[in-house]
């Protein structure tokens, strides 16, 4: 019997009016990856959080038993000391820093003070080949793409002679071919004896990777399984409580005419003049159906979006859209949504959301003409609007008063949703709807968006969980390197018809 | 339209309507009027430091005099630090439009069909309109060419700086014709006539009340009881939590005997300065336009996430080219209060003057990285600064240790500002 590296006992932590973890244990064993799966707001964080001293021994009730002693860590740097490192889903790199800099950050390689830079790049290269990553160790961390800082991030914790690694959602804005590679990485950190802790809503990769998986729901700890009970369903199960029958709400397409067509669509990177990010695009929408884009990573379907709302993304942007048999103007946002688009953003924290205000003021920003008359606002029609929309996307908060950033990744989107849906739009894009959140808000928003698609509304979803745009859409485009490269109705596809269809373009374009 | 849960989804947790208790809701209220409090319990330290000379009429009306160009500029400078932005030539500007001001009315010799140029009201209308312009060609930069407002508006105080020297040839310009004057010097008629309040008699003298001042000030009350009782009812009646209504009632006669306190004090002395009027007007429209109105919601908005904004269908450019034009008026409206005071535009007028103003913004509550702050903060901000200045003065207080308190009480107020809202998060 391998034993125990962590033991959590009884770890309970308060916050004001809030408790967010309750009675939780958590026993890692020496040598596994373990997994930890939950909702949104569930506590998977807030635990990790304690694990590593940002809430400090004494603000939480339990015990935190590591290599059989008792530890009571008050900040990063005790849990680190004892070879606990965490790495967060929003990496913590200086992008102006080179790789070898930010590998030794805070731990640099000197001598009274004076940096040891031979030293510092020869380390630097060890541990980089040790994650697989074959950079220059004086590149800057900004010049490399998202999968490969995170590789430096881990090279940085195997710098701190890591024992415990604790990987926080570290596929989320991975690509598949990255996300698979790290996972590559994890199996092989195994076999050298680090223990990891991995938090990821990534079931097929839990199910490919973890030993062991300990699921917790609001605050407290439900199972924890073993390898051989691992399923991907039992897993949601426990998550949400009930068995989750079906992942996707059914609905019955009721589509008519054509509501919007984009011809001949053309796009230029907003820096490198010469690079086309979009090339001819050509879509069409009818009235009640729910279109998804597929398409790889970097595809230029978030590109041809923004461009598409209000000319938010590029320049040198040709082409027309015509709406109900008219030439309309969306040459900046407001014709736009003026004209019945809107666009969702994939990132809703940078683009989406004034994460200081309120729910309230968020919901309404993008159509305070309907709550104003003569540019002066009635506050409680703004409040009966406000209460309305949290009430019809179920927005979980103590009031609409909530701070925005102050919700779960889940109930964000919901305001994100409520927004655009209070703007009022015939032509909704929705860009990674369910990026980072739960399965059951999933369901939630996919629930709006048929209800939206009912009410005779085109919705244009772009997806990189293919298995979503399957469950979701009536018809698909296929977009590679900012072209159009298939289309077809959903009820024919298939994710390897999907691949099929950009792997030829890639052949045809090389 | 209505989101089932996901057949396995946690019941959404409904939340409670909240019943708003007494303490709850007074709590609520002190966090909003804490900094209405420090101004008090500030204005009672130097009361009892000075012996009493802080509260007496004619320095009470002082203390508004001294400070209303300040916190007609912090106005401005209010939505363009919510929007994010920072306008350092203020201070400048304002000296500029006084020397422009001074120039039109008593420097520059027109000749007889250009002669109206130099009446009082149309070389303020004048002057207003060439701080819009100030301004609005900052804002333009700013917005559409996207400067840092940090450095172009430090250049502007340079620039302003050295066109103020150049204007008045280095030399002071006055004095103003006497309608100008009155802008600062001024108080308002009495239309009433004056009532001797015999009883109210101290060391044999009477009290002899501006009664106009006081007719407005009872007005003022009413109308504010009025709509208060009013708004109370309209959220009644679509169904919304109202605080205690023993709450409602301690909270509008606190603020209505405060409201006539000040209004006796200045009434007892020389009634309503023009210049309060003018004061009080602006403040009301931009408690109004910040609280009400698209377009102060659109700064806010702006200010919290300018990306967000402007993928909201708000455009952020106009509205910052409109910040800084409502600022470079405020300033020029400042610049000829502070020179009809002084009754002459002097080359150093104004300068430093801005970092007063974004202090008083500061102490008010505003955040730097925008998105956060009230004119109400902004304007009682300006006041504190105004009464420790006025009171330290009385107590002769030197002025090197006046500017270091000065400091200290800005640092401990953002520094307390942040604490407060750290340990609530």
């Amino acid at each position: 019997m391998s034993k125990t590296i962590l033991e959590m006992r009884s770890i309970t932590k308060t916050f004001p009016g809030v408790k967010a973890l309750s009675d939780v244990n958590l026993d890692v064993v020496e040598g596994e990856i373990h997994a930890i799966c939950g909702e949104n707001g569930a506590g998977k964080s807030t635990l990790m959080k304690v694990l590593s001293g940002v809430y400090p021994h004494g603000s939480y009730e339990g015990q935190i038993v590591y290599k059989g002693e008792e530890q009571h860590f008050r900040s990063i740097r005790d849990s680190e000391h004892k070879g606990i490192v965490i790495i967060h889903q929003e990496l913590a790199l200086v992008p102006l820093l080179s790789i070898a800099e930010n590998i030794f950050l805070g731990n640099e390689q000197a001598k009274g003070g004076v940096i040891d830079w031979d030293e510092t790049r020869d380390g630097a290269r060890k541990l980089l080949s040790m994650v697989g990553l074959s950079e220059d160790p004086d590149t800057l961390v900004t010049n490399i793409g998202v999968g490969k800082q995170q590789l430096v991030e881990i090279a940085k914790a195997l710098s701190k002679q890591v024992q415990l690694l604790i990987l926080d959602e570290p596929t989320a804005s991975l690509s598949e071919k990255d996300s698979q590679a790290l996972l590559d990485l994890l199996l092989e950190f195994k076999k050298q004896g680090i223990t990891s802790i991995i938090i990821s809503h990534k079931l097929n990769e839990i199910s490919r990777i973890a030993d062991r998986v300990t699921v917790i729901r609001d605050g407290r700890t439900i199972e924890t399984m073993d390898t051989d009970q691992i399923t991907e369903d039992r897993i949601i199960t426990s998550m949400v409580g009930r068995s989750l029958d079906d992942r996707y709400p059914t609905r019955e397409p009721k589509i008519g005419d054509v509501i919007i067509e984009v011809k001949n669509w053309s796009v230029y990177h907003p820096q490198h003049r010469e690079r086309q990010v979009t090339k001819d695009v050509n879509i069409t929408l009818r009235k009640g159906e729910v279109v998804g884009i597929a398409g790889l990573m970097g595809s230029g379907r978030t590109e041809f979006a923004m461009s598409l709302f209000g000319r938010s993304y590029g320049q040198k942007i040709t082409g027309e859209v015509i709406k109900d048999g008219q030439r309309i103007d969306v040459s900046t946002v407001e014709r736009a949504i003026r004209n019945g688009i809107a666009y969702g953003t994939e990132d809703r924290k940078t683009f989406g959301l004034n994460l200081i205000d309120h729910i309230k003021h968020n919901v309404t920003i993008a159509n305070l003409p309907g709550i104003s008359r003569w540019g002066v606002i009635d506050d409680l029609t703004e409040l009966d609007v406000a209460n309305d929309y949290r009430k019809k996307t179920n927005i979980r908060s103590s009031s609409v008063y909530q701070t925005v950033g102050n919700l779960s990744g889940g109930n964000q989107q919901k305001v994100v949703l409520s927004k655009w849906l209070y703007a009022n739009p015939d032509v909704l894009i929705l860009d990674e709807p369910t990026r980072g959140i739960d399965v059951g808000a999933k369901y939630e928003i996919y629930t709006i968006i048929n209800q939206l698609a009912a009410q005779g509304k085109a919705i244009l979803v772009i997806s990189s969980e293919m298995p979503e745009l399957l469950g979701i859409t009536d018809r698909l485009y296929v977009m590679n390197e900012g072209r159009i490269v298939g289309e077809m109705p959903t009820s024919e596809a298939s994710q390897e018809k999907i691949m099929r269809a950009i792997v030829r373009a890639e052949g045809k374009a090389s | 339209m209505t989101v089932q849960t996901a057949p396995g989804g946690t019941a959404a947790a409904k939340a409670k309507p909240s019943e708003l208790s007494f303490l709850g809701a007074l709590q609520a209220n002190m966090r909003d009027y804490g900094l209405l409090l420090a101004l008090i319990l500030i204005m009672l330290f130097f009361q009892y430091f000075t012996n009493g000379v802080l509260f007496k009429p004619v320095n009470l009306t002082n203390i508004i005099l001294q400070n209303s160009y300040i916190i007609v500029m912090a106005l401005g400078m209010l939505l363009v630090i919510v929007a994010g932005h920072i306008d350092l030539s203020v201070g400048s500007v304002s000296g500029f439009i006084g020397a422009l001001a001074a120039m039109l009315m008593v420097g520059w010799r027109f000749p007889p069909e250009l002669a109206f140029l130099a009446h009082p009201l149309v070389a303020g209308a004048i002057c207003l309109a060439a701080g819009a312009a100030i301004g609005a060609a900052q804002g333009y930069i700013i917005a559409y060419h996207r400067v840092p407002a940090f450095i172009v508006t430090l250049a502007g105080m340079l620039i302003f700086k050295g066109l103020s020297l150049a204007v008045l040839a280095g030399k002071s310009v006055g004095p103003f014709p006497a309608e100008f004057q009155l802008l600062s010097a001024g108080f308002i008629p009495d239309f009433v006539g004056p009532i001797t309040m015999p009883w109210l008699a101290e060391n044999g003298q009477n009290v002899v009340l501006h009664s106009t001042t006081m007719v407005i000030a009872i007005l003022a009350v009413v109308g504010m009881v009025f709509s208060a009782i009013r708004g109370r009812a309209r959220r009644k009646l679509r169904g919304y939590d109202v605080e205690p209504f023993s709450l409602f009632v301690v909270k509008n006669v606190v603020i209505a005997a405060l409201v006539m306190f000040f209004a006796y004090m200045l009434a007892s002395y020389r009634g309503l300065p023009n210049v309060l009027v003018v004061m009080g007007i602006l403040i009301a429209g931009f408690v109004f336009l910040t609280k009400k109105m698209t377009f102060g919601r659109r700064i806010y908005a702006l200010g919290g996430n300018l990306k967000a904004a402007s993928l909201s269908g708000i455009k952020t450019e106009r509205t910052t080219f409109y910040i800084f034009a409502i600022m470079g008026a405020l300033a020029a409206l400042a610049g000829m209060i502070y020179a009809a005071r002084l009754n002459s535009a002097t080359p150093k007028a104004g300068q430093g003057l801005e970092l007063d103003v974004i202090a008083a913004v500061f102490i008010g509550g505003a955040s730097a990285l925008g998105g956060v702050g009230q004119v109400a903060g902004a304007v009682i901000g300006a006041f504190i600064m105004g009464v420790m200045n006025n009171g330290m003065s009385i107590m002769g207080v030197n002025i090197d240790w006046q500017q270091m308190i000065k400091g200290v009480v800005l640092l401990a107020a953002v520094f307390f500002d942040l604490y407060n809202k750290n340990r609530s998060a």
